[in-house]
């Protein structure tokens, strides 16, 4: 069995060392269908994104506001309380 | 303010939801197909956020002048807005650009000089938010600086060679182009005030905070 592994591991090696080394890149002025990045995503990509950054800063603005509303209220509330 | 801001907000929120559907119909460009539907959400944010940058520059100039606190609201303001605008231009520029030019950024002038004047904004509110008490003069003095990179972002496409479109294609836009192209601005312009106006009244109502808080001392 040992044999045969060591056979099948030799004559795996030597398939990959007959095969030559790439020597030189050749460029192509037309890049095949395949190989070309699609559009579609990037363009969603491009709106969402925007969509997501007016929602997350609408969100903060609001947060903040209702804090600071949040604060006035406790605070007029302490002073009412104050005044005889 | 808070109460004129939402009918705006509505507004825009409807001229974004119908945005598509007028970019849609807009024919596609010939070298660059449909990635070149960016452009719709990407000339309008890079348009208002250089605006925006002046603006910020005029009022903060007042402010340092009059030192009125409603000035400096509205420096603060428009601070923010252009580092979100800005944002979002130089998220949805790499997009096409990555398809357009096969690369995600150049350093080239437009490029370079748009980040530049985006990184002085983000350390005006980092200013704004760590520098402490009479950090408003300081933001003030580099808003000025800000505004003073603005025309210079916007002619770098004409002065410098580079492989960003020129000024020149805006005006020279046919109809279905600029169409789609003004309608996308009027949404982004709109909501632009919008904020502005919310962002305003954060600080409108944070001062009043802080005077009934000096008055309860008292």
């Amino acid at each position: 069995m040992k044999i045969i592994h060591l056979s099948l591991f030799l004559l795996m090696n030597a398939a990959l060392l007959a095969q030559p080394g790439q020597s030189e890149f050749q460029p192509v002025t037309e890049i095949p269908a395949s190989e070309q990045l699609p559009s579609a995503p990037l363009v969603i990509a491009a709106y969402a994104f925007v969509w997501l950054a007016f929602v997350a800063y609408g969100w903060v603005m609001w947060r903040k506001l209702g804090q600071v509303e949040q604060d006035l209220n406790t605070l007029a509330a302490q002073l009412a309380k104050k005044r005889p | 303010m808070r109460k004129a801001a939402f009918p705006l907000l509505a507004i825009a929120g409807v001229l974004f939801m119908t945005a598509p559907l007028v970019i849609a119909r807009a024919r596609y460009e010939s070298t660059m197909g449909l990635v070149q539907k960016i452009f719709y959400f990407h000339m309008p944010p890079a348009m208002l956020m250089l605006l925006s940058a002046i603006f910020c520059g005029i009022v903060s100039a007042m402010f340092l002048v009059k030192k009125r606190p409603a000035l400096d609201w509205m420096a603060y303001a428009a601070a923010e807005l252009t580092v979100l605008y800005g944002a979002m231009a130089m998220v949805t520029g790499p997009l096409w650009a990555r398809k357009a030019w096969g690369v995600w950024w150049v350093w080239d002038a437009r490029l370079t000089m748009s980040l530049l004047m985006w990184m002085v904004f983000v350390s005006y509110l980092l200013l704004r938010r760590y520098g402490g008490a009479g950090s408003e003069i300081l933001a003030a003095g580099l808003a000025l600086f800000g505004m003073a990179t603005a025309p210079f972002v916007y002619l770098s496409v004409n002065i410098w060679r580079t492989i960003h479109p020129l000024t020149s294609v805006v005006p020279t836009l046919p109809v279905d182009f600029a169409l789609a192209l003004w309608y996308s601005f009027a949404g982004f312009l709109l909501m632009y005030i919008a904020l502005m106006m919310l962002r305003m009244s954060v600080e409108q109502q944070r001062a009043m905070l802080d005077r009934l808080y000096l008055e309860s001392d008292e």
